[in-house]
């Protein structure tokens, strides 16, 4: 593919200048309907692939992240081709979460893996995965509370009956539909499932070890390895089209764990200065590159709490496609606010791409909570608690307007709102 | 393309000026859609257009065209239309060696790098042709987004050269225009990109900023874009 891009310096036509080889170039952007330059690989094959469903909007292709709520908030899943940045919470408690429900997710719709991560060994994050809902006895059981709910609510909305016409985003399992599992995080996934899978592993410490012969591109090592290790698989394993023998296509579902983080050998963390240091923003450019050219999908997650530079964050948003970010509660003074005190964080959709459309499908709902059951992570819209009567409303109204100005100048200070007077 | 901006420019697709600099900004919200605006117009307009698109694929571009009335694959098949596609040519010369100067060479150096092959593409591209008849009305070089190449290890002093080179050549030489995206940071502090948004500034004739609305998010309401020369 790269020969035929770069022509030779004696003839250069200005139209036939830079990549567009003359066959077909399988990216993922591919609209849906007949296509009338008649190439190969048409969108009914696109179509296809187990796991993935059109955009009903752009005709874009997209895949599950693991999370049918968080699908539902990026516009119908993650589009192939992009590359999900998880911002962590602070304690790193519920970004892996996030991670591995879309790991399982590939599992079960059978795509590829790659798993990279400077922590952890991929094998043993691979056995940490939860295990998918797809039994047909716990669907019964399901579909059992689905009709109760279903009788409940409708004998509720009698009143508030406007309410019932607002779109709920989900919070049960309501069907194990192809595109988009439910997982029980309190269970392991079964091995046989692992077994059947196919991925592939970098850990950086194995890695690594291993002389650099090749000249430094003022990239840090280990994402040297790490880009030469996608592109490989990549490469070798057809996923960008090379090898037009394979008749079913997969997708390559890629997770990169705490990049940036100081275990990769990044500094990002811990100095301020940002112009001698642009390893991660290179890395997300060539990463971008690499998927856009492919049919994978690519999860990340970054410690952005811990980068100094703001001015770096920005630039990662900038370079990535759809950004989310996670904030708990823990150790923080939400985590006492009356507000809050149903879930365990908030989740925040920080950017959304606008791919092949001008505009992109932002949801309307801004503030969105999580909360991590026994068995389910949940993303719910956040919500005052209901008002039983006038002066319990009155207190807790004011008790909540108390703690919230309070909570800015922070220690010393219990938010614990005035007694309001009683005439 | 859209008229209403159109409209506000004072142009139409068959009165083009020439020799100006263009810049687009955005800040808290998405400028891209200048960036369409501009490539539909400009090659409605029946120019020749050098397009270094550094930020998403060919095929975004192509689609966002065909809604807007334009198509890409049809002006690059008769030369009208030049595009560089970083991704794809940066996946090629990060992965493998090139032996001749790549316009994109900088990423595989290790200080900060040299945009000079990235103009000799430029240049070569949007040349006038010798053979006497102008197929094309004026040359028009558009850049999706500079502030990317601040990301992948280009200094500020860098690209303000650069876009100084293009200038000098583009629109005092050969009577075209330039366009370029660059990222407002807004309170990110991002020095860098400061040193050359204000320095564009400067440069350009006009300055098209896209703004995401002060008082936060609305759904029917995106933004709000402020127009000076």
């Amino acid at each position: 593919m790269a020969a035929a891009a770069t022509c030779s310096t004696g003839t250069r036509s200005t139209g036939s200048m830079v990549v567009a080889a003359s066959r077909n170039n399988v990216t993922s952007f591919q609209r849906r309907g007949p296509r009338t330059s008649g190439t190969d690989s048409g969108c009914s094959r696109l179509v296809s692939i187990s796991g993935t469903r059109p955009s009903v909007r752009n005709g874009q292709l997209l895949v599950s992240t693991g999370l049918p709520a968080l699908d539902q908030l990026l516009g119908g899943g993650l589009a192939v081709g992009t590359v999900l940045l998880i911002e962590e919470d602070k304690y790193n408690i519920y970004s892996p979460l996030l991670f591995k429900y879309f790991l399982a997710e590939g599992i079960v719709t059978g795509h590829t893996l790659l798993v990279a991560s400077a922590k952890e060994d991929p094998a043993d994050i691979l056995q940490e995965l939860p295990a998918p809902l797809l039994d047909d006895n716990c669907k019964k059981e399901c579909d059992e509370d689905i009709c109760n709910h279903k009788t409940e609510s409708n004998v509720k909305m009698k009143i508030a009956w406007r309410y019932q016409l607002l779109p709920k985003i989900e919070a049960r399992p309501v069907s194990s539909s192809r595109f988009g599992h439910y997982y029980d995080v309190s269970k392991r996934i079964p091995q046989e499932l692992i077994e059947a899978s196919k991925w592939h592993g970098f850990f950086l410490p194995e890695k690594i070890s291993s002389t650099l012969n090749e000249d430094p591109c003022s990239l840090n090592h280990g994402y040297i390895k790490l880009l030469q290790f996608i592109q490989n698989i990549i490469y070798k394993e057809g996923f960008d089209g090379s090898n037009p023998q394979k008749k079913q296509k997969n997708i390559l579902r890629i997770g990169i764990q705490n990049l940036g983080s100081p275990l990769w050998g990044d500094d990002i963390c811990w100095t301020e200065n940002c112009d001698s240091n642009c390893s991660l923003t290179k890395f997300l450019y060539m990463l971008r590159g690499l998927l856009r050219t492919s049919l994978s999908a690519c999860i990340i997650t970054v410690p952005t709490h811990l980068i100094q530079n703001k001015a770096i964050i920005a630039r990662v948003t900038n370079l990535s496609d759809t950004v989310v970010g996670l904030e708990s509660f823990i150790g923080s003074e939400k985590e006492t606010n009356p507000l809050y005190k149903d879930y365990h964080g908030l989740i925040h959709i920080r950017q959304i791409p606008q791919l092949n459309n001008l505009i992109c499908d932002v949801s309307d709902v801004k503030d969105l909570a999580f909360k991590l059951k026994r068995k389910l992570f949940t993303i719910e819209r956040l919500h005052l608690p209901p008002d039983l009567s006038d002066t319990v409303s009155r207190s807790s109204k004011q008790d909540l307007a108390e703690s919230a100005k309070l909570l800015g100048p922070g220690c010393g200070m219990t938010a614990r709102g005035k007694k309001h007077l009683d005439f | 393309m859209f008229p209403e901006l159109n409209n506000l420019l004072n142009t139409t697709p068959d009165q083009v000026e020439q020799g100006k600099l263009t810049l687009l900004c955005d800040a808290k919200t998405d400028g891209s859609f200048l960036v369409h605006h501009f490539l539909s117009f400009y090659l409605k307009a029946n120019c020749k257009v050098c397009f270094v698109a550094l930020i998403q694929s060919f095929s975004h571009y192509n689609i966002v065209g065909q809604k807007l009335g334009v198509s890409l694959t049809t002006a690059r098949e008769c030369g009208q239309l030049v595009f560089l596609e970083g991704l794809k040519s940066a996946v090629d010369v990060f992965f493998r060696p090139q032996e001749e100067p790549h316009p994109l060479q900088f990423l595989r150096e290790a200080n900060s790098g040299n945009l000079q092959p990235l103009y000799e593409f430029v240049q070569e591209a949007l040349k006038p042709m010798d053979s006497g008849e102008a197929a094309w009305r004026c040359p028009v070089l558009l850049v999706d987004d500079l502030s990317v190449l601040l990301s992948l290890g280009v200094g500020a002093v860098a690209v303000l050269d650069f876009v100084h080179y293009c200038r000098a050549t583009v629109c005092r030489e050969w009577k075209g225009n330039v366009v370029a995206l660059v990222h407002d940071s807004g309170d990110a502090e991002d020095e860098e990109n400061d040193i050359l948004l204000n320095g564009l500034g400067h440069q350009s004739h006009l300055i098209l900023r896209a703004e995401g609305l002060a008082t936060g998010f609305c759904k029917d309401v995106h933004g709000q874009p402020k127009g000076s020369s």
